[in-house]
């Protein structure tokens, strides 16, 4: 085991679980059994990671922002720089690693849920790469913000199946996905996007990304002579970029931890209830398989989430962040849909990196922090993905903001 | 003997399968949702009453969609009680609950809140499609306490071990799903029905009922041969929400059920 969490059973302390159809949990023994066996032994590792050296393009860079740390005039702050992945976010480190998984077991079709579309242009990419089909579910509503990406993976190969059930965004397009894996289950494998999903999928994700945090770990030793920052910022959607740089960190003793902040999307505020901060402001609650921070009303129904950036567009969070957050292991905050935007126009003016909305709440919150904090201070951003794919839903939005400012 | 077991004996004892329908609370609104369950439960043994949920991640897109409508016209958990304590009144067939774990866990008093108030409606049963019994620690010491009986799936993917560990935990009857798959209505049903309700019953004395894609007479059929129970829900649905002939179907399924 790569971390002290989750224990046998699949719990990050009393989060996790597995709760599905009856259908799919001999699938889930069998993937945990090929996970622990297959996934561990050092011959897939050194398969994994040469794909991520030759192909993903890793390690990622970290950056020092001299111009953003000049503009806050408070700590060091560095960029880890996911957005420089091959097909522009993080999430291909699951995705690589998840299919090299699936192909060792013999399934022959993948399926991914995906919001913001970069999960499902890894997904696709990675089954491009490995030769075979790939089904996507997205949202409408993200086949609209996001059609960029949508031609991607239409181009990559890809199958992208419209979702139209309930809120039309990334909670619906998982549970169609879970649909399709009910009904396919004995040769389809589910690439799920995040810490999220049944044991041992949120294992499993945060074990690939958590080659972020260790990079980070060496990069800085090598940049500043030491390991540790003092703070770690990273944004929360299910949280797989987040625990991929905070998991490294987070078992570390209390003496040596950094502070760990996750950062989660406010949308229109914590009290106007268009937001998707789970930890901020929801509850404990099950979906997706797991027992997690949700929102949902008094009856369990879940709650529409919203944000500006489709990848934070998501009503629950990953159950090991709902354990670091009881555990005072890692702190979250919440950034609202206004903030992510100056946060987009800052760093690609400051810095000449236009970052993806998602990770724009980080870049937000660390303007907000770095000034308070001292020089000789280092923060690491965790910077998910690249913003290309967002710059017309960015448009748009900025210009109905200025048209309201001007009515006001 | 509860009201589950004494349909079961009772359908048993007439040499027929039980006939178990399902109907989503309030659909297509509570007026017509009662006087739809009395006519069923006229030639049906059990009754399943689903419980509306935002996420129904088991569910095909008929009883999606009959979700969604009843939630949007303001079904709760507390109206789909009233609406099982008005049917008790008139009814004293066997009732259950379908719903998912979440509306239980965030029941305002709790999972034993929420039993406890089931079975003061007049409920006898929880169908939990996404609580497998090794994740219901909590619920199955106080649905024993309460004498709710608790209905876990099996499925064509299960193995010996699963199917031991779920017949276990069940109480009334076993539900073995039918497909790989979501519900809705299917016009033909996988060869390895039978096996599995065999397999099934190596392990249980208790009643299994199969469901997930009965859609009339000749997809019923086949099922009343080999299992106790038949269960339909997306044709009723369907039915329904189609203004279509309900008593013609649940006769054409209480007719498939005789053997
Ligand atoms: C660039 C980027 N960052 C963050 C996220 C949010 O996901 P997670 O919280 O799992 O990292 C997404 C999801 O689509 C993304 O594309």
């Amino acid at each position: 085991m790569l971390f002290p969490q989750p224990n046998a059973k699949g719990r990050f302390g009393i989060y996790g679980g597995r709760y599905v159809p009856e259908t799919l949990i001999p699938a889930l023994d069998e993937l945990s059994e090929a996970y622990q066996t297959i996934g561990r032994s050092p011959d897939f590792l050194a398969e994994y990671h040469h794909y991520l050296k030759t192909y993903v393009g890793r390690p990622s860079l970290l950056y020092y922002a001299e111009n953003l740390t000049r503009y806050c005039g408070g700590a060091k702050i560095y960029l880890k720089r996911e957005d420089l992945n091959h097909t522009g976010a993080h999430k291909i480190n699951n995705a690589i690693g998840q299919a090299l998984l699936a192909k060792r077991m013999g399934k022959k079709r993948f399926i991914a849920e995906t919001g913001a579309g970069q999960h499902g242009v890894a997904s696709a990419t990675a089954a491009a790469l490995f030769g075979l089909h790939c089904t996507v579910y997205m949202g409408e509503e993200d086949v609209r913000r996001q059609a960029l990406n949508v031609y991607r993976m239409k181009l990559l190969g890809a199958t992208v199946s419209p979702v139209t059930s309930g809120t039309r965004t990334l909670k619906d397009a998982t549970n169609e996905a879970i649909r399709d894996w009910v009904t396919h289950v004995r040769d389809t494998f589910y690439i799920i996007g995040s810490v999220i999903g049944p044991h041992p999928y949120p294992m499993m994700t945060r074990d690939f990304q958590s080659v972020i945090g260790f990079e980070t770990m060496e990069q800085l030793e090598l940049a500043e002579g030491r390991k540790v920052p003092d703070v770690v910022v990273a944004c929360v959607g299910g949280g797989s970029n987040a625990i991929g740089i905070f998991a490294p960190f987070a078992y570390l003793p209390d003496a040596e931890r950094p502070k760990l902040i996750g950062v989660e999307a406010a949308g229109h505020g914590l009290q106007s209830g268009a937001h998707s901060a789970s930890i901020s402001a929801g509850k404990r609650g099950v979906l997706h398989g797991s027992l997690m921070y949700l929102m949902s009303d008094d009856d369990g129904q879940i709650s529409p989430a919203h944000s500006v950036s489709a990848g934070l567009d998501y009503p629950g969070v990953g159950p090991e962040h709902s354990y670091f957050a009881d555990a005072g292991l890692a702190n979250y905050v919440s950034v609202a849909d206004e903030g992510a935007l100056i946060g987009f126009k800052k760093l690609s003016e400051i810095e000449g990196i236009i970052p993806a909305l998602e990770s724009s709440h980080a870049i937000y919150h660390t303007l907000e922090l770095a000034p308070t904090m001292a020089k000789d201070q280092v923060i690491v951003v965790n910077l998910s993905g690249r913003g290309d794919k967002d710059v017309t839903e960015a448009m748009r939005v900025m210009n109905l903001m200025e048209a309201d400012n001007g009515k006001n | 003997m509860g009201r589950i077991n004494e349909a079961f004996s009772s359908a048993k004892a007439e040499n027929r399968a039980a006939f178990i329908a399902y109907l989503t609370a309030g659909f297509p609104n509570e007026t017509t949702f009662a006087n739809h369950a009395l006519d069923i439960l006229e030639v049906a043994d059990i009754l399943e009453i689903g419980l509306p949920y935002s996420d129904p991640l088991g569910d095909g897109p008929t009883i999606q969609k009959s979700s969604e409508q009843v939630l949007a016209q303001g079904m709760t958990t507390a109206k789909t009680f009233e609406l099982i304590a008005e049917l008790r009144k008139k009814t004293d067939k066997a009732l259950l609950v379908m719903t998912y774990y979440n509306p239980i866990y965030c029941h305002k008093d709790g999972e034993a809140g929420f039993l406890k108030r089931l079975k003061e409606a007049g409920a006898d049963g929880v169908i939990l499609p996404d609580l497998p019994p090794d994740q219901a620690d909590t619920l199955i010491p106080l649905a024993r306490e309460l004498k709710v009986d608790t209905v876990f799936l099996v499925a064509p993917t299960s193995t010996d071990a699963r199917l031991k560990l779920v017949t276990e935990a069940c109480r009334g009857f076993i539900y073995a799903v039918s497909v790989t798959g979501v519900t809705g209505a299917r016009t033909a049903l996988p060869q390895d029905v039978p096996d599995l309700v065999r397999r099934t019953k190596a392990f249980s004395t208790l009643p299994v009922a199969v469901g997930f894609g009965v859609s009339g007479f000749d997809t019923a059929k086949p099922i009343a041969e080999v299992a106790d129970g038949v269960v339909v829900g997306s044709a009723l649905i369907k039915t329904i929400a189609e203004g279509e002939d309900l008593k013609a179907l649940s006769s054409e399924i209480a007719r498939a059920c005789q053997r």
